[in-house]
């Protein structure tokens, strides 16, 4: 990933879409070959179906104003769950200011799962998108986001996905799972920061209106000297919704990382994942004065554990181990509606990828030990 | 003549009710502000010479060696400063 960084820039290193040059040429192509392999990798059916935008939140805003800002009214609705990152909670919160439509809760049971009876009774005529992780950032719960989707197409409801927590753990197959957008981010599947993905149905996409202004997102902008004004002519998806100069690097270096995954095979990835976490709550359980949140069936969670030491807040924790060189997580992981079903104040979280060992969680329980003694 | 942002790289608010002050001090000042620190606030428990659970003025908090700290209940950013600086300057 890096080298592909490191290569883009030494030899590669132009605008796309841009000029005729030889450099112009090649940057255009590898960033257009980027984008083939991630529509490949969630087997989206057209590349012209994979927006570059720098991260989940872009991702989820872009839908927000591009689609919701002219097709969300007063009285349509809104449906999210408790358990979203802030990411998939304030857009739709900010835009419900501005056109007057209403966000509904759909509600967490108390091990952090998802209570589907209530996600699906909150459906009317009314819901005109419903939007979910697939896997919270929080628990490592995953959520059947494919029986969601079916349920919000049969109201006539769009379906979004934030995959931020998934894609980079899990096969995830678009096609399959029949969701209208995903949103996904490059540095939490091995990619550099600044990068994400938003997929889109192509015929969604084609009716939208554009994100952003600029460069790359117009066919023609015309000046007309009888209206004084200009015309505009949008770009086709998905240059419609890239204005400006987009990262070329980092979804260069996002394909790498994504070949690279998809060497070692995504089930694998994430059987690994479920091997580490059942140890690691095995190991964590040793200890009395750690509490676990999250559900105790591990089957249908991914590599995440939140947790809270008696009588210490989540950040003591937190530096205490990275005295010891273990980084992770403490606060709210920004989801604070989460915690409130939790009624905790903050946790800690750890969590676990394809670089990560049971001798490295058996030193993370060593040094766990040790703060239970503080 | 020194100042408190000769030793503090930043500051930022923690997330969660419990709101405390996470403050980072200069890498390379990390050793002589433990020091100080130690001398100058009463320290109520320590671990490993790793933390140290520290009051002074009141204020309880959480030293760190790895040259970090946790201020609880600290009412504003001119009070943090105060401690900081009797506790540094």
């Amino acid at each position: 990933m890096i080298d592909a960084i490191k290569n883009f820039y030494e030899n590669h290193n132009a605008n796309v879409h841009r000029a005729v040059h030889t450099l112009s040429l090649e940057a255009t192509e590898m960033h257009e070959n980027a984008r083939e392999e991630i529509a490949r990798f969630v087997n989206a059916k057209d590349a012209a179906e994979i927006v570059f935008v720098r991260g989940t939140t872009e991702a989820i805003n872009l839908v927000a104003y591009s689609w919701g800002l002219r097709n969300l009214k007063k009285g349509d609705e809104v449906l999210v769950s408790l358990m979203e990152h802030h990411s998939n909670i304030v857009p739709w919160e900010i835009l419900s200011k501005i056109n007057g439509f209403s966000v509904k809760y759909a509600k967490v049971n108390t091990d952090g799962t998802l209570n589907y009876e209530d996600f699906e009774s909150k459906f009317s005529r009314k819901t005109k998108i419903a939007c979910l992780s697939q896997v919270s950032n929080v628990s490592g719960v995953i959520n059947d986001v494919k029986r969601i989707a079916k349920v919000a197409h049969e109201h006539g409801a769009l379906m979004l996905v934030d995959g931020a927590q998934s894609v980079p753990h899990m096969t995830v197959d678009v096609k399959d799972l029949d969701v209208d957008f995903l949103a996904f981010s490059g540095h939490k599947m091995l990619g550099p920061t600044g990068i994400g993905v938003l997929y889109g149905k192509k015929e969604l996409l084609e009716k939208m209106e554009p994100f952003q202004g600029g460069g790359e997102m117009i066919k023609e902008v015309s000046f007309s000297q009888e209206k004084e004004q200009c015309d505009i002519t949008w770009n086709d998806p998905p240059w419609k919704f890239e204005a400006g100069t987009p990262n070329i690097s980092g979804g260069i270096a996002l394909m790498e990382a994504v070949k690279y995954l998809e060497r070692i095979g995504m089930a694998e990835v994430l059987k690994h994942e479920k091997l580490l976490t059942e140890y690691a709550v095995k190991r964590m359980q040793e200890c009395s004065k750690v509490t676990l949140h999250g559900p105790s069936d591990l089957s249908s969670k991914c590599g995440i554990i939140p947790f809270s030491v008696e009588g210490l807040s989540s950040h003591d924790v937190a530096l205490f181990f990275d005295n010891y060189g273990i980084m992770i997580r403490s606060g709210f992981h920004c989801a604070q509606p989460l915690h409130q079903v939790f009624k905790l104040q903050s946790s800690a979280r750890a969590s676990f990828y394809i670089y990560n060992t049971r001798e490295e969680i058996d030193r993370f329980v060593e040094v766990l030990k040790e703060i239970e003694q503080l | 003549m020194s100042t408190v942002e000769d030793y503090v790289a930043r500051i930022e608010g923690t997330c969660g009710e419990e709101k405390g002050v996470i403050v980072t001090f200069k890498y390379d000042k990390k050793d002589e502000v433990v020091a100080k620190i130690l001398k100058r606030a009463q320290l109520k428990n320590s671990l490993s010479g790793i933390i140290f659970e520290l009051a002074f003025r009141s204020i309880s908090f959480r030293l760190f060696s790895s040259g970090k700290a946790i201020f609880k209940g600290v009412q504003s950013k001119e009070a943090l400063h105060d401690i900081l600086a009797a506790l540094l300057l």
